[in-house]
């Protein structure tokens, strides 16, 4: 299957008074087939928000895109015009954020906020409109939709709120779904809750995702292909299920080696001192070599003179690292 | 050995009124009733709205509970009048979930860290100075944080302040109310083991309260789940997550999302 969203070679720096230009992604490439989930793991500070926002061109004031492209059906977004990639943005490609208390307006009733919506991208007129959102709203709260849609963001929960902006992302029938930390300030069972949500969207509108998270235990049994990035640089890239199981990237593997198995059948870890990874998110990346190096365990000498390059372990899985170099 | 903190029978209702005038009952907490031994942790777990916060603000005097009483060290904080609570709060400490809104953004590392041994008023300048280098010492932050503000510290040196400054009156008792939820993973790691290192060299005893069944399973030595104001279950972190017994418990650990296990024969390849 031919990928229809495709980031060639995205970097995007920062500019701040004191520094200049501070890169937050180094030369990311990745593809995404249609119906397909990709999850991109990282922790703050790796760019993966930005890698979001670079994506539909929504980087703050000092972001900018110093080089790459991103081919969206065939069209280079970077070059697209300020009117075309408003009607892609929420049209085609959809956006979904972290905080859904604060993506939506909190004294507009929620049924009309994804009436806008659908308002802002396709002319129709208002019984259409009308039926359209109805037809959304059933989608995401079957049995309750009615009442849901007539009320305000504060009189529902949580995951209801997040109900809502997905309902909004859906409703122009995007192809492509970016969404940064979904369900991060949600706790746990309505996180669960949303994913299945996300899960049945996926099976029954054929759509594309870009999941963003820190927990790569979210990404388990849900994402298809998993790419992780560390310092602004793809690290690792491959199948969901080999990389949650037998990761290969140094970062990867200390990442994984980090979370507390404590509820694993067959572990009995309590009170273990957990194998962290040492030193503290970097705020800043080296210039030279590779991102992780300062944090790796099995560093080379090769690992501060030069960036690693991609390296293939199979058809679908690559690892940025030296120790996979032959 | 005797017990740290013992709460017997609490309750909390909050009233809510309405421009009508129209009353609104609810009850935060239902009946809890809990000990802790000095230098074990109890996590408390439940989904939003169970009332973990309200039992850990009550716990921490500083909300007042309905009825019921909490015995610290054997005494009934509940009765205490507001002077002998200001007291009682060096001994009790906090820290909350999201260290970047719980730290005065225009202060520095030091001047954060001054805060309670000032208002606590027994020490000069030149003892306070070096106990805030003790307290940085020990949750393993470097002294060049000392001068900068927490904007210029990462999230997990953030909670690391957080810690040091709840760590700063010599607390007998740490209420951790989600305090490692708002951490990416790795440094939630480094945070507990921090917890865990404190609780082996000086005994600190925690309330823990948090989502994280995960997180809870890994430093509880006794677990709470709670549901709509009540304790549902309660026991040894092993017994409540092997053998759960109560409904919520089950569907709290079913939602709990998991790592595959590596399979030899993959791990090889």
């Amino acid at each position: 299957m031919a990928s229809f969203l495709s980031i060639q070679d995205l970097h995007v720096s920062y500019r701040s008074r004191e520094s200049g230009l501070r890169p937050a992604l180094v030369g990311v490439s990745f593809e995404i087939l249609p119906g397909e989930i990709l999850g991109v793991l990282g922790e703050s500070g790796s760019g993966k928000s930005t890698l979001a926002a670079a994506l539909v061109r929504l980087l703050p004031p000092n972001g900018q895109i110093t080089q790459g492209a991103v081919l969206f059906e065939g069209k280079d977004l970077f070059k697209s015009k300020a009117e075309e990639l408003r009607q892609i943005r929420g049209g085609r490609i959809a956006l979904i954020f972290q905080e859904p208390s604060l993506a939506l307006h909190p004294t507009i009733r929620v049924r009309e906020q994804v009436r806008q919506i659908l308002a802002a991208h396709e002319p129709a007129g208002k019984s259409n409109l009308r039926e359209r959102t109805q037809e959304v709203f059933s989608v995401l709260f079957p049995g309750d939709a009615d009442r849901i849609s007539q009320s305000y963001p504060h009189q529902l929960s949580g995951g209801q709120q997040q109900r809502v902006l997905i309902a909004q992302a859906i409703a122009c029938r995007p192809s492509v779904i970016i969404a940064d930390e979904p369900t991060a300030s949600l706790d746990p069972t309505t996180q669960m809750e949303i994913l299945s949500v996300f899960r049945t969207l996926k099976e029954k509108l054929g759509l594309a995702m870009i999941f963003i998270t820190h927990n790569p235990a979210l990404l388990a049994g849900f994402a298809d292909r998993l790419l992780v990035l560390y310092g602004g640089r793809v690290v690792e890239c491959g199948p969901a299920e080999a990389v949650l199981v037998s990761p290969r990237h140094p970062y990867t593997k200390g990442l994984f080696q980090s979370i507390p198995a404590s509820l694993q059948e067959g572990t009995k870890s309590s009170k273990t001192i957990l194998p962290a990874i040492a030193g503290d998110s970097s705020l800043s990346l080296p210039k030279e070599g590779c991102s992780f190096e300062p944090k790796c365990t099995e560093r080379m000498d090769a690992c501060r003179e030069r960036g690693p390059v991609p390296v293939n372990l199979s058809a679908s899985h690559t690892v940025s690292c030296f120790r996979y170099e032959k | 050995m005797q017990t740290l903190l013992k709460v017997e029978n609490l309750c909390k209702r909050y009233v809510k009124r309405s421009f009508t005038g129209a009353h609104e009952e609810l009850l935060a907490l239902d009946g809890v009733s809990f000990t802790i031994l000095p230098g074990t942790t109890l996590a408390v777990v439940g989904e939003s709205g169970s009332g973990k916060s309200t039992l850990a603000l009550c716990v921490a005097a500083l909300e007042y509970p309905t009825s019921g009483n909490i015995w610290f060290e054997a005494r009934d904080i509940v009765k205490f009048a507001e002077n002998e609570r200001r007291k009682l709060r060096p001994q009790i400490q906090l820290v909350f979930q999201d260290p970047a809104n719980s730290l005065n953004t225009r202060w520095n590392t030091f001047e954060i860290l001054l805060e309670p041994l000032v208002l606590q008023g027994k020490l000069n300048r030149e003892e306070m100075k070096q106990r805030a280098f003790f307290l940085l010492e020990r949750v393993g932050l470097s002294s060049e944080t000392l001068r900068r503000p927490p904007s210029e510290l990462s999230g997990g040196q953030r909670q690391r302040l957080a810690i040091a400054r709840a760590l700063a009156l010599d607390p007998k008792l740490l209420i951790l109310d989600e305090a490692l939820s708002a951490l990416d993973c790795s440094v939630q790691a480094q945070i507990a083991n921090l917890l865990m290192e404190l609780q082996n060299s000086f005994g600190m005893t925690y309330l823990f309260v948090t989502h994280d069944l995960a997180m809870a399973a890994h430093l509880a030595d006794e677990i709470a789940v709670m549901h709509r104001g009540r304790i549902v279950e309660r026991g040894p972190v092993e017994k409540v997550l092997r053998q759960p017994a109560h409904e919520t418990t089950r569907q709290l650990l079913a939602a709990v999302p998991r790592m595959p296990r590596a399979t030899p024969s993959v791990q090889e390849k």
